[in-house]
């Protein structure tokens, strides 16, 4: 049975190899912070983890994200059709540019996004006589988390959307439904998985993320910081039971993120396999 | 303006023809309102960020970005950038190989779980990529004590500026290998170990040749990750410039002390390779399609000759 499973060499290498690399990158590191977590004692976890500035973050962290993975929802869903259905000149580059904040180093992104935004810069010059502060308020960390969260949606939906079978769409419309009765009961509902998966992934990569929000957020506290910053603040005090329940309280909510993701993939990938 | 979208039945044309679009696709005017609201958020949030930071760089001359280049602190955190990447860009790619190996060739216990372990960096923040090694390694870490004892520098220094780095690209190839080799099943690997080759042998010659590009999409990935990466490292590096910077860090700093021009300066040469990195990546993509296809092709062939009678 055993040697009927492994007929190409190199099993316990390989496994052995690629166990090894995880323990010493991922597992061990993630004790530690388990470890730590623990080690501060119950009342020091939650005095950090409810402490009313860290709090504050929670709103911003996972509250902002959450208005902007739903701006990628709409936008991403309508990048990914006209990219699957329409041709028109320069969609190809259209298409490549998507995957920019995947290649874009997130320092980069931040210092661009602040220039482009500030007061008296490129369209913060235009913005600010209409009393739209972007850079160094919330509405400047909504933009950076839509920036960094826009591809995820495009590459969850656009797949679905090609391989959708025109001829129910053609019987729809033979059957005498108009455009909009098509698109609403017979195009979305096989969509809305991947697109929910999609928004799911764009709100969990805007939960973590750090680098490009620090430059144009200007870090206020009560007002523009994030999470990650209280982790890294902690740090800088030496306070690691502090930073570590912090960084654990961040994890256990990714998970989550995650977990719902998983289960809307499931979902959908059974609800395409019925059409 | 009726010209920029090329539509496939120019309206008035046939009769038919229009009512088949107006059956199974969005009017023209909505279509051009939807290109053109795509247009303008591209413009807004992907294109206008890449303009700014290489009209920031040129703003002031080409002499300003070749002094900034010149710079002893700049080029020590270039040379950090490409020593960061070139440790931690290899072993995560030894590491995807083995990992895709061992995913896509047999069947264990607990193989789901894994692969959830090692896209586990791809969600958490990169912060706390930093964090866990600092907790680790740190001087009131675990093995702090010990470190200083034995005075080794981990946090604060190369080693843990590489760590974090790989762990936050971790995941790249062998995610971008496992889908790859699933597809392709290995027919090819059998038949070879039937003619006597031997484990190596098969990996060199066999599998290495038929997932060359799905490789180099990963590698090319994991790469722009590694050199681009800012929270994880700001966290384990000491942020000295000329000692522990990279060019991320180095872009931090240099914005901080509002010397703009070279944050700028320093923030095109990484644009530069996001954009031949998003080439590449288009360029492997394509191949990969090809041989993903020419995979599924392979099998599809094997499960229907298979059973056929004229076979046995």
């Amino acid at each position: 049975m055993s040697t009927r499973r492994h007929i190409l060499p190199g099993f316990h290498l390989s496994l052995g190899w690629t166990l090894t690399w995880l323990s010493l990158i991922v597992l061990l590191p993630l004790a530690a912070l388990i470890g730590k977590t623990t080690s501060g004692g119950w009342q020091h976890f939650w005095e950090t983890v409810t402490d009313s500035e860290v709090v504050a973050t929670y709103w911003v962290s996972f509250g902002i994200s959450l208005g902007a993975a739903l701006i990628n929802g709409v936008f991403g869903f309508l990048a990914a059709w006209i990219f699957a259905r329409y041709e028109f000149p320069g969609r190809r580059l259209l298409e490549a540019a998507t995957d920019l904040p995947f290649a874009l180093p997130t320092a980069v992104a931040g210092i661009a996004l602040t220039a482009l935004y500030s007061p008296n810069e490129w369209l913060g010059k235009w913005l600010e006589p209409m009393g739209v502060k972007v850079a160094f308020t919330q509405i400047g960390v909504l933009v950076a988390m839509t920036f960094i969260g826009f591809p995820f949606v495009v590459r969850a939906v656009q797949p679905v959307i090609a391989e959708l079978p025109a001829d129910v769409e053609e019987a729809a419309a033979c059957l005498g439904a108009t455009r909009w009765q098509t698109i609403r009961l017979v195009v979305l509902p096989p969509l809305l998985p991947a697109l929910l998966t999609g928004i799911i992934m764009a709100y969990g990569r805007a939960v973590g993320e750090y680098g490009s929000i620090v430059f144009i957020s200007g870090n206020i506290p009560y007002k523009t910081e994030i999470t990650p910053l209280m982790i890294v603040s902690k740090l800088e005090q030496y306070d690691y039971p502090g930073a570590a329940a912090i960084g654990f309280t961040m994890l256990a909510a990714s998970l989550l993120i995650v977990l719902a993701g998983n289960r809307l993939q499931s979902w959908g990938n059974g609800f395409r396999k019925q059409i | 303006m009726a010209s920029f979208i090329d539509f496939r039945n120019p309206p008035g044309s046939d009769r038919r023809a229009d009512l088949h679009v107006r059956a199974t696709s969005e009017p023209a005017w909505l279509r051009r309102s939807f290109v053109t609201v795509v247009l303008v958020f591209f413009l807004l949030f992907l294109i206008l960020p890449l303009v700014v930071v290489f009209q920031g760089a040129l703003d002031k001359g080409i002499g300003t970005v070749a002094k900034t280049f010149a710079d002893h602190d700049v080029l020590h955190a270039v040379g950090m950038t490409l020593l960061v990447g070139v440790i931690a860009v290899p072993a995560n790619a030894v590491f995807g190989i083995a990992a895709a190996w061992a995913i896509t060739r047999f069947r264990f216990p607990g193989k789901a779980a894994l692969q959830a372990l090692i896209d586990l960096p791809l969600w958490v923040s990169p912060v706390i990529g930093g964090l866990i090694y600092v907790l680790l390694y740190g001087r009131r870490g675990y093995f702090g004590p010990w470190l200083q004892a034995h005075d080794i520098r981990i946090i604060f220094a190369l080693p843990g500026m590489v760590l974090a780095t790989t762990f936050v690209t971790f995941p790249f190839v062998a995610r971008s290998l496992i889908p790859l080799m699933q597809a392709q099943g290995f027919e090819e690997e059998e038949a070879a170990l039937t003619l006597g080759a031997g484990g190596f042998q098969i990996l060199r010659r066999i599998t290495l040749p038929k997932i060359r590009w799905g490789f180099f999409y990963g590698v090319i990935l994991c790469n722009a990750r590694a050199m681009g990466e800012f929270g994880a490292v700001s966290v384990v590096s000491a942020k000295i410039s000329g000692r522990t910077n990279t060019m991320p860090l180095e872009i931090e700093r240099l914005y901080n002390d509002y010397l703009f021009a070279a944050a700028f300066g320093v923030a095109a040469a990484l644009s530069l390779l996001a954009l031949v990195t998003l080439a590449l990546k288009t360029l492997a993509e394509w191949q990969n399609r090809r041989q993903f296809e020419a995979g599924q092709r392979a099998q599809l062939a094997l499960t229907i000759e298979a059973p056929s009678p004229d076979q046995t």
